[in-house]
């Protein structure tokens, strides 16, 4: 027997049986709107949605669109609109927004248990402090302050070889 | 090598017959990677995106990589050139037609690509003939570690690899099988199939990747979830789980077919063999469907002069970009059609 959704008359194609005080009800959904009601994620929902969706259902929606990262200068309801993040330090800037968002992206997973570049000891500081100074420069540039631009260059290229 | 020189032949991986080809044509792995403390792209302006460009194209070239592993400046290229490197799967339709200083280096048997400057800094892909995810993740691993020597990567404890898009974090790892599934579209089955796809968290896209649709009998499927699993946790799951699903639902899909419309399947094939020695204009999207045809033909071992590596190189120099860089000059879309007619019909009578 084929069943239609219970909302749209579409064919349905996700079934629930739930038990609510010991009652027994049966649901049938389509795609659509099972991912509505949050039942299911569509696996291919594209991230501005998956972003919409995220903030529109955090209580916390105004004080997450306010974070900034210092370092790039991004906001993230910027991050919104684009979909693409600044530098690399906003996963930390952005974090109390995006632990949430990435754990919806990752079907849960919080943690990264992949591959480690060798290198990885050296560094979170270092990459944080470059990125600080190259935003430095990029201020010192627009601002057409060329002395403080070279020494911040120098201190950029030792920094890379250090 | 050239751009004109790889036109003579299609890759490796589309030349080569890999295990299960049949039914996969391809697979596909890319590694995006990203700078340490560097502005991803798009928030970098002029100067440190041409700063970038110049470092990670000459650190790539110096780091041996691939054997002829060679450079193309994707900003200087012309548009052929471009369309012709999109229709050979080397670089994205996104780093086509971006504006900005970019690139890509290409070993000489077409199975490396590490675009430069696409929407992370890095996007390094393998390709290989037939389902070969374990080889190919073999193969990036190593050239991910070559550069790792010379290049600081962004990465973090908790996320792992840090990319533009958070979608791409962890890992960074997506993994992709192209596959052919003509008897699935013919039963009606694919949306089935697709739908377990979903379930199991794949994206399906059409020939040419991302934004691109799937129509016709050729798919995508790629893994979604890069963070909380390792490479290994997702080659095994596409390897052992997921592919052979596909392969076993297209598989009884084709038995089926035989055993029940037998004669109807025959004719489409005998039909599509036909207009392609015959035909004196083809399209492009009439090829792709009359091919595809004539793929399973091949297959189905009911087309014996005809060989599957004849077929798959249609596929590639049939594309616009590549049929006018092989005749070597511009033509408008009726004269690529006779153009094309031509040339399957020389490719297919020679065989």
């Amino acid at each position: 027997m084929k069943y239609k959704c219970d909302k749209c008359n579409k064919p349905a194609t996700i079934h629930l049986t739930e038990i609510v005080d010991g009652q027994k009800f049966e649901k049938h959904l389509c795609e659509d709107c099972a991912s509505t009601e949050g039942i299911t994620i569509k696996a291919n929902v594209p991230i501005s949605q998956l972003l919409e969706d995220f903030v529109l259902q955090s209580a916390a929606g105004k004080d997450i669109t306010d974070l900034t990262c210092e370092v790039c200068g991004m906001t993230f309801s910027e991050f919104r609109e684009k979909g693409l993040l600044g530098c690399p330090y906003d996963y930390d800037a952005f974090e109390p927004a995006l632990a949430g968002l990435l754990e919806r992206a990752q079907e849960g997973a919080t943690q990264h248990v992949g591959k480690v570049p060798h290198r990885v000891g050296s560094d979170q500081k270092k990459q944080n402090s470059l990125l600080r100074l190259r935003a430095q420069l990029k201020a010192a540039i627009n601002s057409e302050d060329y002395e403080r631009a070279a020494i911040l260059r120098d201190q950029i290229k030792e920094f890379e070889n250090s | 090598m050239t751009l004109a020189e790889l036109t003579k032949q299609a890759g490796e991986w589309l030349r080569g017959i890999g295990p299960m080809h049949d039914v996969v044509i391809s697979s596909r792995v890319r590694l995006a990677r990203n700078l340490a403390g560097t502005p991803f792209l798009a928030r970098c302006n002029a100067q440190q995106q041409r700063e970038l460009e110049d470092k990670l194209r000459s650190e790539i070239l110096s780091a041996d990589i691939a054997k002829g592993l060679f450079y193309v400046d994707i900003e200087k290229a012309s548009k052929l050139d471009r369309k012709l490197l999109v229709e050979r799967h080397l670089i994205s339709r996104q780093q086509s037609q971006a504006q900005h200083p970019r690139g890509v280096a290409v070993s000489g048997d077409e199975t490396v690509a590490i675009m430069v400057n696409e929407e992370d800094h890095l996007r390094i892909q393998v390709l290989r003939s037939g389902l070969q995810l374990t080889e190919a993740i073999k193969d990036i691993d190593k050239i991910d570690d070559y550069l790792e020597n010379r290049l600081d990567f962004a990465f973090h404890s908790k996320y792992g690899y840090l990319t533009a898009c958070p979608t791409n974090a962890g890992t960074g790892l997506r993994l992709s099988v192209m596959l052919h599934l003509p008897a699935l579209k013919m039963t009606g089955e694919i949306e089935k199939a697709f739908r377990a796809a979903r379930d199991m968290r794949l994206a399906i896209r059409g020939l040419y990747g991302e934004g691109t649709e799937a129509t016709g009998d050729f798919f995508q499927i790629s893994n979604q979830t890069t963070l909380g699993k390792s490479e290994e946790d997702l080659v095994n799951e596409f390897c052992n789980l997921i592919v052979p699903q596909f392969i076993d639902y297209e598989r009884h899909a084709r038995e089926g077919l035989m055993e029940n419309r037998a004669v109807s399947v025959e004719d489409k094939i005998s039909r599509a063999v036909a207009i392609l020695r015959n035909a004196k204009l083809v399209s492009s999207e009439e090829t792709m469907y009359l091919l595809s045809l004539v793929r399973l033909g091949v297959n189905l071992g009911q087309i014996e002069d005809i060989d599957i590596k004849t077929v798959n190189e249609l596929f590639l120099m049939t594309q616009p970009a590549h049929l006018q860089k092989i005749l070597d000059k511009e033509m408008a879309p009726e004269q690529r059609s006779e153009a094309r007619a031509e040339f399957i019909r020389k490719a297919i009578s020679a065989n």
